[in-house]
């Protein structure tokens, strides 16, 4: 396949250059060279660990035939002197684009469902049938980039959709053509997170949307290698082809790849994970992915913080990301982690080099800086033989330079690819750098050469006064240029001399007039070492001028260095708010021990126990918000009306600061719900809020599972004039729910007959729906709606569990009683949109009253941090008792969840997350002094004091620190500030 | 007519019999004396057991149960009395459901419209308006928010027939958005999200100074072609009107307020997130601030989480006059303005001092403390009786409240709908 695929490609350029033997030669006669080259005396890196002080390497016809110290030279071998040099192997970049041009983005279509392909899968964004071979034009210019960066083989792919099809390992030679150059066109299978360019097609228009999809993907081409799909799809045939191939997938960062890492475990693909350059903040996470990483080095530049106004809005985890990113290899290397580096992302592949030395600076080993570039990405495409390394049978791809590769001083001389030599830097020039003098016309003329040999600088001083003047060096030739002692005048004089053996520069003088004499330019001899001979002997491992913040979890402010632990603590003498049929008691005592609640009481004591004084304060168990959009990194998946197969576990975001804060207002359980884009949304997150965990410690095990349906003028998307999907009336989204429970059920039957069936994640999400495994919590706002939802779920046999929001609730609390539905809803919001005219803030107390399980929730990561306050207007609003309507932020939050076995009162073997309030908790006044779950305080309001001195501290430090930076003359970019966006039900991500 | 047809819509859509909107009160015909309730004045004092007398809608005695009682006596013993609280660059009755467009009037277009006025678009009938009033909130100034110069704001008692009976204080105040310092990437043309510095800043503060020298040529000209975006600067500059500057950052406040002093301008600032950096150059200047509602977010995530909820003591302990403003939320949300005022006091300020955020602070900010803002002699009689403390949402619980000595509805659309879907399940 692959050589046919050549032969064709070597037709159809006709150029007479190429020597292969099966090609017809008209323009001379065939020859062929059968010479050696032979490399001496050089400190030859043949791996990053297998060196040779002082040896020769022995290359014919592109590879390599030998290296050692004592080689046998053949005769017909061309001799390269390399005494005081040294040899790599060259550099392999596997996330690249070379050659393969992204399409460009064909405008922000909006509302297009259907797919523009024929004979692909559904979605456009799915393109496994891309070949990067197929899009490949050799790019010289790009290629003598990469080349002057140390690269020699590039894997290459279009950068373009979610699976974006096979890559190409190509040799980044400027002779012999594609024939030479391609190595592999079929290299590797890639993958992003990112949408095609070339199409509109809205789904997914969320991360959690393209996960899901990755996932049906997977089981579709399953089902269409086991013939179960009759029709042609060549997206799905290029998928079962390439399934064996390694997966490269584009993360971006440590979430993401955490993410992807735990889709490719579910179908045993364990993929090549791009990283983001922040995978240091969850290292134990990172590694447990068992992925070898391709990392970016686009370390930030220093933020420009002159301007203490504009400096005020950048936050600690940027500044910090400045200060730790470039030590992200060498975290990752110190603990067994894999990875191979990647240019992307920098500006230019010339930057590589200054950046890993970055690294380097911060601890990174300089063999695993060198193995990263060769030997691991040669081991990950499975080339180990043929590039990375100069073992014998290898491509003769390497590098010569002056020194030690990756010391500032050392100059990269010779990038050779598959035996062709490309120059960098001319390693036969010699330096001229140097004070020189000469007379002429009577005038004494002081000369002083600087800068390096390809880049030279000339002063020229005559009569105390200094000259116009321009200086090259090129292939042993100098020529300078000056101005006379008149520069008015507008005349040159000219000297042109070519570099000998001699210490002085001996050639010809053109003067003003044009005439010409035999000049020496006598060299004086040194005064002084040059003034940048200190700067250089450092050699890269001054790590003492390191100084690292050290990371915390989350990585920001009000992160931890380390995580509470559960303790046992004796709360004396507080009003417990039990939540049971003790009700509200005075002057008790509760001790917290392995996380639960222990025993309840008066005059406890418990030996080792940290005692808590709570006299005049109020002990209640955490507040469970059922309707939450914070910690999540996208809320909807609104590419088509029903998405039950996306998961908000899948995009959980242990890092939002809404965590925190929600701690400092009592809440230690959420429901974090899809939002209301369409009918059928995504299904839940219940997790708790244990700030600094990671995003999967965060999800509470023991909850059943819940989806989110939604009813009413957003998934009619009323608010935008020519919507284009289905349903554009309530009429509608009745008739889609009863589609789709219809062909559940009809699926669901063909899946029990044992008859082979294609395995569709949303029908089976709807299936556990039908057989009561999985519930629905569901917005809702008017009694029309409501009414119908009930009657659908009846017709289908099952019940709903919740209806969220629920505002004319009050108008059929009735029939919600009978079908035996709970509600969780806001306490006094309405006005803010048409179908809430009619919501009243005595809902809540209405459905109470009738005996509906009833729930304060937030649906807002600001309110929540006060639902204690919103169940105080439950009282002011209809006259619950407080007992009661603090039920409705913590017990029947945790009923409607179905863990009221778990959390929601206190009482002995509950879990321990409780809340010691300054006050009253359902007033404004109160505020929440400690927060804990399962015995550990997560938020104290001590601490907190004492963290915001230690992040102003933190602040100012790293602040001066870019000052000191900025002085030293190193670039900066503007101060940004997250801009984050609240997510709400309508928030469209 | 929009309005009514909006009615009409709603009773199409839900079916059911939606009620007239309450009927506002009769003017005080007798003298009304309330006897035996504590009375928070809303200076910082409180009175136990106090009464206070008023007559023809103006507070004539205040005092303690030896005060001479008038005309009919409420007896409020264990019950509460406060002025009646005030908002502050609200949308009452110029929006009435934020998702549509048809009913929202509060953003005009344009950029420099100093001269479109909020006072004639104000909906009397609105049922946020009502809304407002059984949870204390008596008055408000109902501001437009569109452009830089967004137009003329005006205050507005909340029980009225229509604009004319219903406003206060006509025009009292131009508002105008500062420009940010900072601007949002255009990530659609590949620029990164988030914030950034704001290269247009000196641009835009540019523009609004060009726009206030040429008012003021204008002015000072024979005015023979009239302009009416310059005529409605002319209150600014001869200190009829204030001007309400809407800004945040720290950076911003400062150049507002040398803007507003070099020209002369009577300066409030609306926002003040970081007005509590700049505490001495407002002091120095005499501006008052009205502070974002507390309940929201920090800024940024170093911030301390409760930054929003102490802000107007920061400003308060520093010598400022503060007021608590709504205009950042929702238009419904301004019924919880005693709560946020009331969140300042777990941050250590006095129930009474929090009180001052949304009574006589307010009404001195918005000029109109000679007629409200506390319990005092000779002030109109816009005050209520609530059984408890009416800054927690435990107590705030409104048995009567007055405006100008009138005994007004506390009834609304929702108790209505309250009261009738109780009994629909009671009898059943």
């Amino acid at each position: 396949m692959t050589k046919k695929y050549l032969i064709l490609l070597m037709l159809m350029c006709s150029i007479s250059l190429f020597a292969q033997e099966h090609f017809p030669k008209n323009d001379g006669v065939k020859s062929e060279n059968t010479n050696y080259t032979a490399f001496t005396n050089a400190k030859i890196y043949v791996t990053p660990t297998e060196v040779i002080d002082k040896g020769t390497l022995l290359i014919h016809d592109g590879k390599v035939v030998a290296s050692g110290a004592s080689i046998n030279i053949p005769e017909n071998a061309v001799v390269v002197d390399l005494s005081g040099k040294s040899i790599y192997p060259s550099f392999i970049d596997l996330y690249s684009s070379f050659g393969v041009e992204k399409p460009k983005r064909q405008g922000f279509g909006r509302g297009q469902y259907d797919p523009t392909r024929e004979g692909f899968y559904w979605n456009d964004h799915i393109r496994p049938e891309q070949n990067a071979v197929d899009h490949f034009k050799f790019d010289a210019k790009s290629a003598s980039a990469l080349r002057k960066a140390g690269y020699g083989v590039v894997n290459t792919h279009l950068q373009d959709g979610i699976m974006r099809g096979t890559g190409a390992l190509i040799a980044l030679t400027g002779e012999g053509g594609d024939a030479e150059r391609i190595l592999d066109d079929q290299s590797a299978s890639y993958l992003s997170l990112s949408k095609s360019l070339k199409s509109s097609q809205s789904y997914p228009s969320s991360i959690m949307g393209t996960f899901a999809l990755i996932r049906q993907v997977n089981h579709d081409a399953d089902w269409y290698a086991k013939g179960g799909i009759t029709v042609k799809d060549r997206s799905l045939e290029a998928f079962n082809t390439n399934k064996d191939q390694i997966q490269i997938i584009m993360a971006g960062s440590k979430a993401n790849a955490l993410r992807v890492d735990k889709v490719g475990d579910e179908f045993g693909t364990q993929y090549i994970i791009v990283g983001g350059g922040d995978e240091y903040e969850r290292i134990e996470e990172i590694k447990a992915t068992n992925a070898t990483y391709i990392l970016p080095l686009n370390f930030p530049k220093a933020y420009d913080v002159e301007d203490p106004f504009a400096a005020s809005v950048l936050e600690l985890s940027a500044m910090r990301e400045w200060n730790q990113k470039p030590s992200n290899p060498k975290t990752l290397a110190e603990n067994g982690v894999k990875f191979t580096f990647t240019s992307d992302g920098l500006k230019s592949p010339s930057m590589l080099k200054a950046n890993v030395m970055m690294a380097i600076k911060y601890g990174l080993d300089k063999t695993t800086a060198l193995e990263a570039l060769t030997t691991v990405p040669a081991e990950i495409i499975g080339q180990s033989g043929k590039v990375g390394s100069l073992k014998n049978g290898a491509y003769a791809n390497f590098l010569i330079t002056s020194g030690d590769i990756f010391t500032k001083s050392t100059t990269l001389y010779e990038n050779w690819v598959k035996g062709d030599k490309n120059v960098i830097n001319d390693m036969n020039i010699k330096a001229i750098s140097g004070d020189y003098s000469f007379a002429a016309d009577g005038k004494n003329y002081d000369i002083t050469i600087s800068g390096t040999s390809s880049k030279p600088k000339a002063s020229i001083i005559s009569d105390g006064k200094k000259l116009g003047s321009k200086i090259t060096y090129k292939e042993n030739w100098v020529n300078l240029t000056f101005t006379g002692a008149d520069e008015k005048q507008q005349e040159f004089m000219r000297f042109t001399a070519r570099v000998d053996d001699s210490s002085n520069l001996n050639g010809k003088l053109i003067d003003t007039n044009g005439n010409t004499t035999n000049v020496s330019l006598k060299r004086r001899p040194l005064e002084a070492e040059p003034k940048s001979g200190g700067k250089n002997t450092k050699n890269g491992t001054g790590k003492s001028d390191v100084k690292m913040i050290p990371v915390t979890y989350p990585n920001g402010a009000y992160g931890a260095s380390e995580l509470p632990k559960q303790e046992t603590v004796l709360f004396k003498n507080a009003t417990v708010w039990t939540n049971e049929s003790d009700g509200v008691l005075a002057n008790t005592d509760v001790l917290i021990k392995n996380g639960k609640i222990s025993k309840i009481g008066s005059n406890l004591s418990a030996s080792g126990a940290k005692v808590v004084d709570a006299t005049g304060k109020h002990l209640t168990t955490g507040i469970i918000d059922e309707h939450s959009h914070i910690a999540a990194a996208s809320i909807n998946e609104g590419g088509q009306n029903s998405s039950a197969e996306v998961t908000i576990e899948d995009v959980i975001d242990p890092d939002d600061v809404d965590i925190y804060r929600n701690l400092a207002g009592g809440v230690t359980s959420i429901q974090i719900l899809h939002g209301s884009a369409n009918p059928i949304g995504g299904r839940s997150a219940i997790i708790k809020l244990k700030w600094g965990e990671s995003a999967e410690n965060l999800i509470n095990k023991n909850a059943p599972k819940f989806i989110k349906f939604a009813l009413g003028e957003n998934v009619k998307q009323s608010r935008s004039q020519n919507g284009t999907r289905f349903p554009r009336t309530r009429m509608g989204v009745e008739q889609l729910f009863v589609d789709n429970f219809t062909r559940a059920q009809a699926y669901e039957a063909k899946k029990n007959s044992g008859q082979p069936y294609r395995y569709d994640v949303e029908m089976e999400t709807l299936v556990e729906i039908l057989n009561g495994e999985r519930f629905i919590s569901c917005h809702s706002y008017v009694q029309s709606e409501i009414n119908m939802m009930m009657k659908v779920a009846e017709r289908f046999n099952f019940k709903m569990n919740t209806f969220t929001h629920i505002l004319e609730g009050y108008k059929v609390a009735d029939i919600m009683k009978e079908h035996g539905v709970g509600a969780s809803t806001f306490s006094d919001w309405w006005a803010y949109k048409f179908e809430v005219n009619d919501a009243i803030p005595y809902n809540a107390s209405i459905m109470h009253n009738m005996g509906i399980t009833t729930a304060i929730n937030s649906d807002d990561g600001e309110m929540s941090r006060r639902l204690n306050q919103e169940a105080g207007k439950i009282v002011k609003y209809g006259g619950v008792s407080e007992e009661d309507a603090w039920k409705m932020v913590t017990l029947n939050p945790a009923k409607l969840l179905h863990i009221d076995d778990r959390v929601g009162s206190i009482k002995v073997g509950k879990d321990a997350d409780m809340v010691l309030w300054s006050d009253h908790p359902l007033s404004v006044y109160a505020i929440a002094e400690k927060t804990m779950i399962e015995g550990a305080t997560y938020f104290d309001i001590e601490k907190d004091k004492q963290m915001r001195t230690q992040i102003q501290q933190e602040r100012n430090e790293l602040m001066t620190m870019m000052l000191q930076d900025k002085n030293k003359g190193m670039k900066t970019q503007p101060v940004k500030a997250d801009d984050k966006q609240q997510l709400h039900c309508d928030s469209m991500d | 007519m929009r309005h009514i047809k909006y009615i009409y819509s709603v009773l199409m859509l839900c079916c059911t019999i939606t009620f007239a909107q309450q009927t506002p009160a009769d003017k005080q015909t007798e003298a009304i004396t309330i006897t035996g309730a504590t009375i928070h004045v809303g200076d910082g004092s409180v009175i136990q057991s106090g009464t206070v007398v008023f007559e023809d809608g103006k507070i004539q005695a205040v005092g303690n149960s030896s005060t001479a009682t008038k005309g009919k006596v409420i007896d409020a013993s264990g019950k509460h009395i406060y002025p009646g609280f005030i908002g502050a660059n609200t949308s009452l009755g110029l929006v009435e459901v934020d998702a549509v467009n048809a009913s929202n009037d509060q953003a005009e277009m344009g950029s420099m419209i100093p001269h479109v006025r909020s006072l004639i678009a104000y909906n009397a009938e609105s049922k946020v308006v009502e809304s407002m009033r059984p949870n204390g909130i008596l008055t408000a100034q109902v501001s437009p928010n569109g452009g830089r110069f967004s137009g003329t704001s005006s205050i507005m008692q909340l029980d009225a027939w229509n604009w004319e009976d219903a406003a206060i204080k006509k025009d009292d105040g131009v508002h105008l958005n500062w420009p940010s310092s900072f601007s949002r990437g255009r990530w659609w043309l590949g620029e990164p999200r988030g914030l950034k510095p704001n290269n247009n800043y000196a641009k835009q503060v540019g523009a609004i100074e060009n726009f206030v020298n040429e008012s003021k040529a204008y002015l000072a000209g024979k005015r023979d072609t009239k302009n009416l975006p310059y005529d409605a600067m002319e209150g600014l500059f001869n200190g009829n009107q204030k001007i309400y500057i809407h800004v945040n950052d720290e950076k911003g406040i400062t150049d507002a307020v040398n803007f507003s002093k070099s020209n002369g301008m009577n300066m409030v600032v609306v926002g003040g997130y970081q007005a509590h950096a700049v505490t001495e150059l407002l002091k120095s200047n005499n501006i008052p601030v009205l502070i974002d509602h507390t309940h929201s977010l920090p800024a940024i995530a170093d911030h301390d989480y409760d930054l929003p909820y102490k802000n107007p003591k920061l400003l308060a302990d520093a010598g400022i006059l503060v007021g608590i403003h709504t205009g950042n939320n929702s238009n419904f949300q301004t019924r919880n303005l005693p709560f946020y005022a009331g969140q300042v006091v777990g941050q250590g300020m006095s129930k009474e001092d929090a009180l001052k955020l949304i009574t006589s602070n307010l009404a001195k900010i918005l000029g109109i403390d000679d007629q409200l803002g506390s319990i005092e002699v000779g002030k109109n009689a816009t005050l209520f009786i609530s059984e408890g403390d009416a800054l927690d949402m435990r107590g705030n619980q409104l048995i009567k409240a007055f405006i100008d000595g009138r005994d007004i509805s506390l009834e609304t659309h929702q108790t209505e709908l309250w009261k009738r879907y109780s009994n629909k399940y009671k009898s059943n």
